[in-house]
């Protein structure tokens, strides 16, 4: 965790700019492994929740005049309660069909940021979002949103890990193995399911209120379908069920598109491989995976040191 | 204890319990056998909430319980274990036992991602709870593995400590013998008399006759979806209909 003071000696604006993204895309990715990994359950829209918390967000400062630091809370408020509303049916398909209602979800939504003109501007976009301040401090440039951002990613992480290991984390992945053990222990499964659903959509809203007051200029093109598929990837490369996890899914598949820049138009092929070479050599996603290579590497150098 | 009257279970047109009623006494190890087909673990997921029946009634210590969801049994001490045990299994042995504390603990989502100091004692108490269950059915040792990697015999004991963690008053087992060797069956026959010491009613299904006869006080007989007779293990070891229904009629 170091690795979070460290960064200012790259000075170059750039890096800390993608920095910025790699800690709200782990904010997301956490939101849906809590979902995904924890609770077992699948989610093709949370793209739309982080869309609504950064339009919302948007929104309210700009054509309200609302102050930032109440604007965050009332979106991830509505966020949640939407979230809550909507979860409570949806919650009861399982699998396939629950798939397929969060993507019908998050392609709603998405359709609703481009045709609601009047509120957020439809495909050209919001701007003008102010940014975030605090004591005296406008965070307007890379180098603090940095610190702004990873402060909350931190938290969210110290958050998500306190729940993972308590009685409620456990009771998420008890419905996770077996629901109907789970029910039979006393866990409602129903409720917890709806909350941690409500909880993951809070989270994204979160992120995407951040998100907005980083970048000050939002479009729907950022909160579409392919932004969903792309967290469930960094969900699973990083690994099921564990939240440094979804901090290493996060960090790759933001930095390695910027790494393979080099490559010209050949990016996107060399991205895919690597992706599917890594789910075929780590199912485990990269948190269990490093560690087993490591382990791998270890064992050889034995052999080859007693030869 | 546990009163059931006229449970009725259609599937389709298939009627897999026709009109079972019976009534199990507080402190008993009841065993409900039966041939296969018999309607014997439709009726145990009946009684705990698992299916809802056709028609019938299930009162739990004098109060109606019908068609109530298996988490508010649990909160009413009841609990059971399946046949094909379902563990949790990519969980810890110690963590499956610490979800079976969850009816006896309260600490919200929230306070518990805050980790508030009162869920911190709470996990404490938990942590020992579940420690102690794992001491009484003697798999204490086994605490820190994963409980998918456990051998049968052992899951099989941690499925009954983690149902013991919540407390219950009652405990339903489907079939707890089935996959067990002779070895580890004498040791269940022995946990079991040593649950019902504890003052916690106990039924199971179960085909293991030896098990049964040794260690119930009352046996009931289900034969194609009907009560076929109902009393103590030489009652019904000497009843002509029990014997009939195993081996066949002359007829």
């Amino acid at each position: 965790m170091l690795v979070i003071v460290a960064p200012p000696l790259f000075k170059g604006g750039y890096l800390m700019n993608v920095l910025v993204f790699v800690g709200i895309n782990t904010m997301l990715a956490i939101a849906l492994n809590l979902l995904l990994g924890y609770a077992g359950q699948i989610s093709l829209g949370h793209a739309g929740f982080f869309g609504l918390g950064a339009y919302l967000s948007g929104i309210l400062t700009t054509t309200y005049g609302l102050n930032p630091w109440a604007a965050m809370p009332a979106a991830a408020g509505v966020v949640g309660c939407l979230a809550g509303l909507i979860g409570f049916p949806i919650l009861k398909l399982k699998g396939h069909y629950l798939a397929m209602a969060t993507l019908g979800l998050g392609i709603i939504i998405y359709i609703v940021f481009n045709e609601t003109v009047e509120f957020t501007g439809g495909p050209s976009g919001l701007s003008g979002i102010p940014n975030l301040q605090l004591a005296g401090i406008t965070f307007d440039s890379d180098v603090k949103n940095y610190y702004l951002i990873w402060g909350v990613t931190l938290a969210v992480m110290l958050f998500s890990l306190n729940l993972a290991n308590s009685r409620v984390g456990r009771a998420l992945r008890a419905v996770h193995d077996s629901e109907v053990a789970a029910q039979v222990l006393g866990v409602n499964s129903r409720i917890l399911k709806v909350q941690i659903f409500a909880l993951s959509a809070v989270i994204s809203s979160l992120a995407g209120s951040l998100y907005a007051h980083t970048m000050t200029f939002i479009s729907p093109a950022s909160f579409g379908f392919n932004f969903s598929i792309e967290l469930l990837t960094m969900v699973v490369i990083g690994g099921l069920g564990s939240v440094f996890g979804s901090f290493l899914g996060a960090a790759l598949l933001t930095l390695l598109p910027e790494f393979l820049r080099g490559a010209n138009d050949y990016d996107i092929i060399i991205y895919g491989a690597l992706l599917v070479v890594m789910v075929m050599f780590m199912p485990g996603g990269l948190v269990r995976g490093i560690p087993a290579l490591f382990r791998k590497i270890a064992a050889r150098k034995g052999e080859t040191g007693h030869a | 204890m546990l009163e059931v009257s006229g449970i009725t279970q259609v599937f389709g047109g298939v009627t897999a319990l026709d009109d079972v009623s019976f009534a199990i006494a507080k402190g008993d190890i009841t065993g409900v056998i039966g041939p296969n087909g018999a309607g014997k673990t439709t009726l145990f997921n009946i009684i705990s909430g698992i299916y809802r029946q056709s028609a019938g009634t299930v009162l739990l210590e004098g109060k109606d319980v019908t068609g109530l969801a298996p988490e508010r049994l649990a909160r009413l001490a009841m609990v059971r274990t399946f046949q094909n045990i379902e563990l949790f299994g990519g969980m810890t042995v110690l963590e499956n036992v610490m979800v079976g504390m969850h009816t006896n603990s309260s600490s919200g989502l929230l306070a518990c991602a805050l980790k508030m100091p009162w869920c911190i004692s709470e996990e404490r108490r938990i942590r020992g709870g579940a420690g102690k269950w794992l001491e009484f059915t003697g798999i204490a040792d086994l605490a820190d593995h994963t409980a998918g990697s456990l051998p049968f015999g052992k899951g099989r004991l941690l499925e009954i400590a983690r149902a013991l963690a919540v407390e219950p008053r009652i405990i339903l087992m489907d079939e707890p013998a089935a996959g067990l060797n002779s070895q580890e069956t004498l040791g269940l026959a022995q946990l079991i008399k040593r649950i019902r010491d504890l003052g916690i009613t106990v039924v199971l299904v179960e085909h293991d006759m030896e098990l049964v006869m040794d260690i119930c006080d009352r046996i009931i007989v289900l034969n194609l979806g009907r009560k076929l007779a109902e009393g103590t293990p030489r009652e019904i070891q000497e009843s002509p209909e029990v014997i009939a229904a195993y081996l066949g009629d002359d007829e």
